[in-house]
């Protein structure tokens, strides 16, 4: 048994980068839920429209793939203000669990959209990224590059939260809904920007998750369940929380993958989320109060 | 009148297969009845502000376990059924003890118990070696599969029988728990658990006993549905997208009164049935796509479903007129 495992390295490093794209998609659900209170159920439905964006504007239209990431980055945020003005707002004084269930239903309407529109065919980019080698392990380009995008979008997010008027009036929303208005801060207006960043950001990690994945109408499924845990993980709502969940998932997902099944390394992630529940029913993050 | 009511509709749907003898109409009825079954399941304890996403992960325990059990230890499915109903409570209470006891309620539950389904789901494609992964399973035919023994019957009469039995069954628990204290205690937890835990309820012990309830039902479900079909898969009778289409059909139906699952079931199966017939393979999606844009306009505008808000009129209407 050697001590220093070359493969379990890889793993790992390739784990950090999975961490870095499972961050940014659950930023962007915490955002929504942090500030507007509702769980999109639908999240990574909005993804698989962006990723078959990219596929139509790059592979299909020959558009130049920095300007299709901007279309689809934009289009998905708008899709985020559709779904807010449509099926959120009407709820918003209802219970929390019919706007979940809701959004269930815009799962149900867009997978079976995708369908319905472009085939049950899996289709991808038809771009190969180089990958690197480095100390004889081999370290895909696409997902460092989608390392690296999701930690600057994370970044951009942190800074227009916090360093501008908008930003601060979303966080302010997000401490207290009921004081805010009163406070002459446009509580629907609020909402509908949340939307657009969080629909955008889902925008960015489609376009970062085509370079990896093929793209086809239950897409979702494969990595939605996952955003929703490591939010809960990570206490719903809290950046920080959903930020370390996100790392420690990729990590089991990674590394359980490597020893079994890339199936064996959900199980696990799945398995530690239950167990965690146990533990740290608030979160991994959450204060014990 | 309304008294005997029940007893008649009863008696004409025994009859039924008797008289009407059309095997792909009695298929379709089976299925109704079979999902029926497990969607009142689900409304058992969703009724009560339990929200599962997990129900998937339940129907999968209870048709697997009792499909491998009868492949691999040749165990009847008069064992193996009980044993499958079994692990499904087990799992139910592994799952939701922890989530009562810390009280994780509203969405919370309903994301741990997704990842419930999730889990399920996974471990199914991931034991593929036993389970036949997402490529489905199916449990050896017995004497050319037609037998008491190994639950297996070719007449669809039969299995009809055997469907409408286990429908009025399910029927008779939402009953049974509708004029049980445990209701009451339930009402109360869902409005208020403080207050509830206050008046003396035990919180965590009722909220498991309709879980395990509900949760044992769904397996049973899962069993009968695997005996019928002779097939199943991960993505027909477990996952997420199983532990929605119950949410959402009862969610059509209606969610606080007994028929409201049937009705869901009857609705969501006929418009795919409909769908499939007059489109083909052009359907595909289709019948989903209706599914969810109902799904969004019935929880905005009728969150009692079609019989609640029925239900509502009719009494409104009687109280008017009187």
């Amino acid at each position: 048994m050697p001590v220093f495992d070359l493969f379990l390295l890889e793993a790992l490093i390739n784990g950090i980068f999975l961490g870095g794209v499972l961050a940014l998609l659950s930023l962007g659900l915490n955002l929504i839920f942090g500030v507007i209170d509702v769980v999109w159920i639908c999240y990574a439905e909005l993804i698989m429209f962006g990723m078959y964006g990219m596929y139509f504007l790059y592979t299909v239209y020959h558009v130049p793939i920095v300007l299709a990431a901007a279309v689809c980055i934009i289009g998905v945020g708008l899709l985020g203000v559709l779904l807010h003005a449509l099926v959120i707002a009407p709820l918003l004084g209802a219970a929390p669990i019919n706007q979940l269930l809701a959004t269930g239903g815009v799962l149900f309407f867009l997978q079976s959209a995708a369908t319905v529109l472009f085939g049950v065919e899996f289709k991808n980019l038809g771009l190969r990224l180089p990958v690197l080698k480095v100390a004889g392990m081999f370290i895909s380009y696409s997902r460092l590059l989608a390392f690296a995008a999701a930690l600057i979008g994370m970044v951009l997010v942190y800074l227009f939260l916090t360093r501008t008027y908008t930003g601060a009036a979303i966080r302010a929303i997000a401490q207290d809904r009921q004081i805010m208005p009163l406070m002459g801060v446009n509580a629907r207006r609020i909402y509908l920007i949340t939307s657009a960043l969080g629909g955008a950001l889902a925008g960015l990690a489609a376009c970062l998750l085509v370079l990896q994945y093929d793209v086809h109408p239950f897409v979702g499924l494969s990595f939605g369940p996952i955003t929703f845990l490591i939010c809960v993980l990570g206490s719903l709502g809290n950046f920080g929380g959903g930020f370390l969940a996100a790392f420690v998932f990729a990590e089991i997902i990674s590394v359980g993958g490597l020893y079994l099944d890339l199936e064996w390394g959900y199980v696990f992630a799945f398995a530690f989320f239950i167990v965690m529940m146990f533990v740290r029913p608030e979160g991994l993050m959450a204060k014990r109060s | 009148m309304t008294r005997y009511l029940p007893w008649i509709g009863g008696a004409i749907l025994v009859a039924l297969p008797f008289v009407y003898r059309s095997p792909y109409p009695l298929h379709i009825l089976i299925v109704i009845l079979i999902w029926s079954f497990a969607y009142t399941s689900w409304s058992v304890m969703g009724r009560f502000g339990l929200v599962s996403l997990g129900h998937g992960g339940f129907m999968g325990v209870g048709a697997y376990v009792t499909a491998l059990l009868w492949n691999y230890q040749g165990m009847s499915p008069w064992l193996g059924i009980p044993l499958a109903l079994l692990a499904g409570g087990l799992l139910a209470v592994l799952v939701a003890y922890p989530c009562f006891r810390f009280r994780i309620t509203g969405h919370y539950f309903a994301l741990v118990t997704l990842a419930l389904s999730g889990i399920v789901l996974q471990v199914i494609t991931a034991t593929r070696d036993y389970t036949g992964g997402s490529l489905g399973y199916t449990p050896e035919r017995h004497q050319g599969g037609s037998s008491l023994w190994a639950l297996q019957f070719g007449e669809k009469t039969t299995w009809y029988l055997i469907a409408l039995a286990v429908w009025a069954a399910g029927l008779y628990v939402w009953y049974r728990v509708e004029r049980s204290m445990l209701r009451l205690a339930l009402e109360a937890i869902s409005e208020d658990e403080d207050a509830a835990a206050a008046t003396g309820v035990h919180v965590t012990a009722e909220k498991l006993k309709i879980t395990v309830l509900s949760a044992a039902m769904t397996a049973l479900a899962g069993a009968l549905y695997c005996q019928y079909q002779m097939f199943i898969s991960p993505d027909t009778v477990s996952g997420i997208s199983v532990s929605l289409q119950m949410v959402f059909a009862v969610v059509v139906g209606g969610i606080y009164v007994s028929l409201g699952p049937t009705v869901g079931a009857v609705i969501t199966i006929l418009l795919a049935e409909v769908l499939r017939i007059s489109f083909g393979t052009r359907a595909v999606g289709w019948d989903n796509l209706v599914y969810g844009i109902l799904l969004v306009l019935f929880i905005v505008f009728l969150p009692k479903g079609i019989l609640g808000s029925l239900l509502d009129w009719h009494r409104r209407s009687r109280w008017t007129s009187s």
